[in-house]
């Protein structure tokens, strides 16, 4: 570059400008995908390559060792809507939806709106209406286990004192998937509650103290301000619960193994069975797309709706 | 808000009664790990009297201390692998200005959307073509890279000033090294907030270590209660519970530590 300073100015300025911002932005090109190499690899491997292979398989029979032997087109696709288990797992997978995701969201709410205020010691109550946040899935189903044994069960001896019988809360076809509801709600709140409180505290002071002057009650601050303000966080937990609840697979495993007479058994639940037990990868795939497509839509719908129907401050 | 005295009582009796219904079920199985076995057969809420038996034949029976160095190992994997790939994305997504970018966040967006469970079946093939079913890189790999922790990230490295940048690009600092001496110590809070998140997801997997470990050497903790669990006979109540306790209180330990943290720092990332 150096030499070339010879020529006339008005020649080469413009092109070795040019140049040199090319140069410049490829880069800066080079250096984005070398910040973020690591992640997209990591992603193309475990998220992408994984997610095109599933739909693959999804198109063939597989053997033993998990290899595709026959192309079996959409047959997959019609063998799981025929199967009555299938059917059966969807049905209980969207009414677990149903039970987890109201009792989630409102006792989770709840618990914020009361741990909201300023007082002396809320932290520790805040600390405990988290807890379960810290509990695994599996410590967690060990709790639900006990409480809900049909003999030495705390539920049950509670009952019994009530002069009500025994109820085989996970061995018997009609409790056994409310029971595991139960369980997983409680085993949600921590999270559902520490983003809703962290939402309630983002919310302007100056809101209630001006409807304080004007008069306004505790429960009508609470119907016009607490909630349409929260509304872009109560949106978001209500997704991530009824995504969570279509991904729920360790409380299953611990607790019923799907059973009684498959009541409980969830599509992931399904998937793993179908996949690691009875090794029909082609089927267990197509039950895996299924699955996605649901969540996809969940997704989409979040995203589109969180952002139209959603008050911003 | 200042409230009347009769609300500050309503307010306590109802704050009070909702966290004793919510802990019980912890509570109970507190208690029952330092319980005798008549005890629990008799349903004692508190052991009439207290012993470590439980906790000694949870260890007697399985080899409770690997499985927990296991599971710190992995979390702490996973914990750095994502600080480290995500921090480097937000970054990008941040700083540098080039062609395509937005192309490559939406493949980050899409991400979101592929749940791990429905694409398990190849990568548990992956996993094994590698040769890497029942290593520690085996139960780590799938997890280094998220999408929740750059968009997290990106959040607070928007809110640096870019005058920061153009300052340090006179002084002639390069990209990396902004990075390294500047971004970061400024983000050292959200940093820690999506360690501890991290740690803790990584903590409670239960899917994947059940799926790519086979044998007690590289099994985590959690897998390890699930046998302790499914070996309980009737009167070892107790045993399982110490199983459980010795899994929950790491946990809840860093959850009450960081709980204030992981409020803010969640409530913020969820919103975006």
């Amino acid at each position: 570059m150096i030499t070339e300073e010879v020529m006339p100015l008005n020649y080469t300025e413009p092109i070795e400008f040019g140049k040199a911002k090319r140069k410049q932005r490829r880069k800066i090109l080079l250096k984005g995908l070398l910040f973020l190499a690591p992640s997209i690899i990591l992603f193309s491997i475990f998220v992408f390559y994984p997610m095109i292979r599933t739909i693959y398989l999804s198109f063939f029979l597989t053997n033993q060792a998990g290899a595709t032997t026959v192309y079996v087109g959409l047959q997959n696709y019609m063998d799981i809507f025929t199967s009555p288990i299938f059917l059966k797992s969807l049905k209980s997978t969207f009414l677990f939806v149903l039970y987890t995701l109201p009792g989630t969201i409102i006792l989770s709410l709840f618990l914020a709106v009361i741990a909201n205020e300023k007082l002396k010691g809320i932290d520790f109550f805040r600390m405990i209406f988290s807890s379960s946040m810290g509990v695994s899935v599996a410590a967690a189903s060990v709790f639900w286990m006990f409480l809900f044994h049909p003999s030495i069960g705390f539920i049950n001896r509670g009952l019994a004192a009530l002069g009500i019988a025994k109820i085989g809360w996970l061995t018997d076809p009609h409790w056994a998937l409310l029971s595991v509801s139960i369980s997983t709600i409680w085993m949600n709140i921590g999270f559902t509650f520490l983003i809703l409180l962290g939402g309630l505290q983002s919310i302007d002071s100056h809101l209630y103290e001006s409807a304080a002057i004007d008069g306004a009650g505790y429960f009508y601050k609470l119907r016009r301000i607490t909630l349409p303000m929260l509304s872009p966080t109560l949106f978001f937990v209500m997704t991530v619960s009824v995504i969570n609840a279509f991904q729920t697979f360790g409380q299953i495993d611990m607790l019923t193994k799907g059973g009684p007479s498959n009541e409980t058994n969830l599509i992931v639940y399904g998937i793993y069975r179908e996949a690691f037990v009875n090794y029909q990868y082609g089927s267990a795939s197509a039950e895996a797309i299924i699955l996605f497509i649901i969540i996809l839509i969940m997704t989409l719908v979040q995203f589109k709706v969180g952002e139209r129907k959603v008050h911003y401050q | 808000m200042r409230l009347a005295l009769s609300n500050k009582i309503i307010l306590y009796l109802l704050l009070t009664l909702s966290a004793v219904i919510l802990f019980l079920p912890i509570l109970f199985a507190f208690f029952m790990s330092f319980m005798g076995s008549q005890d629990a057969l008799l349903g004692k809420i508190l052991p009439s009297h207290w012993t470590l038996e439980n906790y000694e034949e949870a260890f007697r029976r399985l080899p409770l201390l690997r499985f927990l160095f296991n599971s710190v190992l992995i979390s702490l994997m996973i914990m750095i692998g994502q600080l480290i790939f995500s921090s480097l994305a937000a970054y990008a997504f941040v700083f540098l200005k080039f062609k395509g970018r937005e192309t490559l966040f939406f493949l980050f967006v899409a991400t979101m959307m592929i749940p791990f469970e429905a694409s398990i079946i190849p990568n548990f093939q992956t996993i094994k073509a590698l040769n890497l079913i029942d290593t520690y890189p085996g139960l780590a790999l799938p997890f280094l890279a998220t999408a929740f922790g750059t968009f997290l990230l990106r959040q607070t490295f928007k809110q640096i000033p870019i005058e920061l940048r153009e300052a340090s690009e006179i002084a002639g600092k390069g990209h990396f090294k902004f990075y390294l001496t500047v971004v970061l110590p400024i983000a050292k809070s959200s940093l820690v907030t999506l360690g501890i998140y991290s740690f803790l997801s990584a903590w409670n997997m239960y899917l994947w270590p059940l799926l790519s470990t086979t044998n007690d050497q590289v099994r985590t903790v959690q897998i390890g209660l699930k046998e302790l669990q499914s070996q309980e006979q009737v009167n070892q109540w107790g045993v399982v519970m110490a199983g459980a306790m010795v899994v929950a209180i790491p946990t809840l330990i860093l959850l009450f530590i960081g709980q204030k943290k992981l409020q803010k720092g969640l409530a913020e990332g969820a919103l975006k």
